[in-house]
């Protein structure tokens, strides 16, 4: 059916026909029960797709019903076999995916003048760097084959249209596949992993959903929760008190609810992150369209009944009270990654795992040691989202502790707020002869890779050979922060930060001591000066008193 | 010599002293919370009932003044260095001999001896006002900006000024209790007068001049 989607009614399926005949049943049904307040149906269902809490059946989403396309009847044999059926029709969907930073893995930041982002290109403290290790980390690239550095972007079927558009749950990439998933039924870590059915997945596409976008971002650093914090697992099917937005029993929200996108750009970005949104809620027409921060619902004074939190919002990010702990869903997310100690074998001589009571590993001789938490308090700091890496060539100062990202903004810049960070600590190798940060090669069935020799001088030689600093041939460890904001996992009002948690002496807000608040700051010398004053009165009165007292008494008894 | 009971304060100016007496107690209470020198009610049900009692104040004063000005009873205030040092080496000396008296001789229309004219007109004209001033500009902090006031002053400054006269709140309180509510003679007599509004005062003139809430009520000649 080349050039035209559109199909006659008699060539519907069985299965289109039967949702039609329920979805006209429905319509009978809901015309019948409300037909005497149309108008009030009619602004229940409004309600309804605002709020997201209408159970009211309605026609589906699509217009189309992929599941009648000859392009996807299949078989398929590879991933980019149903992209190039995809692409018949969304002709420009490549075009606009080359576009994306989900693509590129690269980001220029304006506001600081960095080029050279993304995620192909910074280092960070959990396996440090994707360069020379692409086929384990493009596992989470939405293309196909990414398996060294000679990964062309500009090949319109290497972009993966079901990892973001399955509905079956069925699609998923491959650890080591550089981005497919498996064709045939395959184990990892010894448990099986069946090959995938790609016409049927190709078939259900629809809208991403929670679980789509959770596939990568959940699992960032190489496991369930343990990169950001306030995303894993927990976050697919959350309840009301883990995020009052994506509840499911509620608003059931979708991640791109808020992370709005036109033309495949998702909104909403770690790298230039909207610190203070203060064009408020989105008009359409007057605004930057995109919801993906809190003001673009909400506004800059969401309190109705409390006017004083209304007067934060200038100074606090919503999220600062909003979410009050990071990890609450269940899943520990990584807090410390001390790659010093990898390599270690049991006596053996073999590389090994120890495993907390919780299952959670505390030292692999792969990756070092490693410290979790759950229900983490976030620190808190200034930003104005602004944020510098320490980029790859970068020198840095080995003697204390590296920022692989500064988070810009102090009280007195008028742009930043308080927020909530994660705050990722770790030590990791550097070059300790050119003072830059390391990137080891871990990946790869060569020698030089450390998760295959062991060997740090090898990783790190092979893992810089491409670098415009190579290895210089020393390397130790440095202590690194990395600082990831905290938005999600809005908690419900009920247990938002409250006043006194920041308003008193070593309250969550103890580290940011440049500004002046009340509560928690004094001035020692006028404590001091005051009560010694009221003190000394006091002594004063008492004495006087006491001194009228006693002549009062010796007067009676020289009279007497 | 015969005494005679006349009317020192009037129904409003009682109301008014004990209705601001007790405002300021609870202001203090909330307020040296806020500065951390206790934990009672945590920071924000201090802070809240600190505004609030505020602004009940800030009703009561506006009240206060208005009243002071119609009637006139604000020249009791004024300052006076006349007899100045008498009552000072009474308080100082005097005061413990039971058989010395206050030598200062009150009248309807000058009820304030003149230390009290000097600590209550400090009360008055310095330490409420800079409470106020800084305390609303504490309130209204995020309007600055609105008010021009931006750059020119600093939440710090405006607290450590706040907290400053506070503490100067704290010992004239401490002050006025004992010298009001245990110097005379017997010990409770200024007490009794604020509480009943009537005082025995030696005879004279002015203490016909009308009830203080009617002061322009002359005596018939």
């Amino acid at each position: 059916m080349n050039g035209t989607v559109r199909l006659p009614p008699g060539t519907l399926t069985s299965r289109a026909a039967r949702a039609l005949i329920c979805c006209i049943l429905a319509a009978v049904l809901v015309w019948a029960t409300t037909a005497p307040a149309p108008a009030q149906a009619g602004s229940a269902a409004a309600q309804g797709a605002i709020t997201g809490t209408s159970r009211i059946e309605v026609a589906p989403d699509s217009t189309a019903d992929h599941t009648t396309f000859e392009e996807l009847q299949g078989p398929f044999d590879s991933g980019p076999a149903v992209t190039a059926a995809c692409l018949e029709c969304h002709v420009n969907a490549a075009d606009q995916l080359h576009r994306t930073t989900h693509w590129t893995w690269a980001f220029d930041n304006a506001l600081t003048g960095q080029t050279d982002l993304g995620k192909r290109n910074v280092v960070n403290n959990f396996c440090v760097a994707t360069a020379t290790n692409w086929p384990r980390c493009t596992s989470c690239h939405i293309g196909y084959g990414w398996k060294d550095d000679g990964f062309d972007l500009t090949q319109d079927t290497a972009v993966d249209c079901l990892v973001c558009h399955d509905t079956t749950g069925t699609y998923k990439k491959f650890p080591t596949g550089a981005g497919h998933p498996a064709y045939e039924d395959t184990t990892w870590q010894g448990k099986p992993w069946p090959a995938v059915d790609l016409a049927r997945v190709a078939q259900a596409v629809g809208r991403t959903s929670r679980e789509t976008c959770g596939a990568c971002h959940f699992y960032g650093g190489g496991g369930d929760g343990v990169k950001h914090g306030d995303l894993d697992s927990s976050m697919a099917d959350p309840d009301f008190s883990l995020d009052v937005h994506m509840d499911r029993d509620g608003l059931d929200f979708r991640c791109s609810t808020c992370h709005t996108t036109g033309s495949h750009q998702v909104t909403g970005s770690r790298y230039t992150t909207t610190a203070v949104d203060r064009i408020g809620i989105d008009v359409p027409g007057h605004t930057d369209d995109t919801r993906a921060t809190c003001e673009s619902c909400h506004g800059m004074a969401a309190h109705d009944d409390h006017p004083k939190l209304n007067e934060h919002t200038d100074r606090v990010a919503c999220t600062t009270c909003h979410v009050p702990a990071f990890a609450r869903g269940g899943p520990k997310t990584k807090m410390w990654w001390d790659w010093s100690t990898a390599g270690q074998f049991n006596d053996a001589g073999k590389p090994y795992v120890v495993k907390g009571e919780d299952g959670y590993p505390l030292y692999v001789s792969k990756k070092g040691t490693f410290e979790w938490a759950a229900d983490v308090t976030p620190e808190y700091r200034w930003f104005n989202g602004i944020v510098r890496y320490t980029q790859r060539g970068e020198t840095i100062d080995p003697s204390g502790v590296v920022p692989i990202n500064a988070i810009e903004g102090s009280a007195a810049d008028p742009d930043a707020r308080i927020w909530p960070f994660k705050i990722m600590r770790g030590r990791q190798p550097y070059d300790s002869g050119h003072n830059v940060l390391a990137l080891p090669h871990l990946f790869g069935k060569d020698e030089a890779a450390f998760w295959k020799s062991f060997d740090w001088d090898k990783a790190l030689r092979g893992g810089m050979q491409a670098e415009t600093v190579s290895f210089s041939g020393s390397y130790g460890f440095v202590e690194t922060e990395y600082a990831w904001p905290i938005l999600h996992m809005v908690a419900p009002k009920e247990d938002a930060v409250g006043c006194n948690e920041c308003h008193t002496v070593g309250g969550r807000l103890a580290g940011l001591t440049d500004f002046y608040m009340p509560g928690r700051d004094t001035f020692p010398w006028l404590t001091a000066v005051g009560w010694g004053a009221a003190g000394l009165t006091l002594l004063g009165v008492l004495g006087h008193g006491l001194a009228r007292l006693i002549a009062a008494a010796r007067k009676r008894r020289t009279a007497a | 010599m015969t005494k005679e009971r006349v009317m020192v304060f009037s129904r409003f100016e009682r109301f008014w002293h004990w209705f601001q007496a007790v405002l300021i107690v609870a202001l203090m209470i909330t307020g040296f919370e806020v500065n951390g020198a206790y934990e009672w009610l945590g920071y924000e049900a201090a802070a809240q009932w600190h505004r609030w009692t505020a602004w009940v104040l800030i009703w009561l004063w506006v009240f206060a003044i208005f009243w002071h000005l119609i009637t006139g009873e604000w020249k009791q205030y004024v300052p006076t260095p006349r007899g100045m040092i008498d009552v000072i080496r009474y308080y100082t000396v005097g005061i413990f001999d039971p058989g010395v008296s206050h030598p200062y001789k009150k009248t309807r229309l000058a009820k304030h001896n003149p230390v009290q004219r000097v600590a209550y007109s400090t009360f008055n004209i310095l330490i409420t006002p800079i409470i106020w001033i800084t305390g609303l500009l504490y309130m209204f902090y995020n309007d600055w900006g609105a008010l021009g006031l931006d750059g020119l002053i600093t939440l710090s400054g405006v607290a450590l000024v706040h907290t400053a006269a506070a503490f100067a709140m704290l010992v004239f309180f401490i002050g006025h209790v004992y010298m009001a509510g245990f110097t005379a003679k017997p010990f409770y007599g200024y007490l009794k007068a604020m509480l009943t509004g009537y005082e025995e005062l030696e005879p004279h003139p002015d203490n016909s001049a009308g009830r203080p809430d009617r002061p322009n009520a002359r005596p018939a000649p």
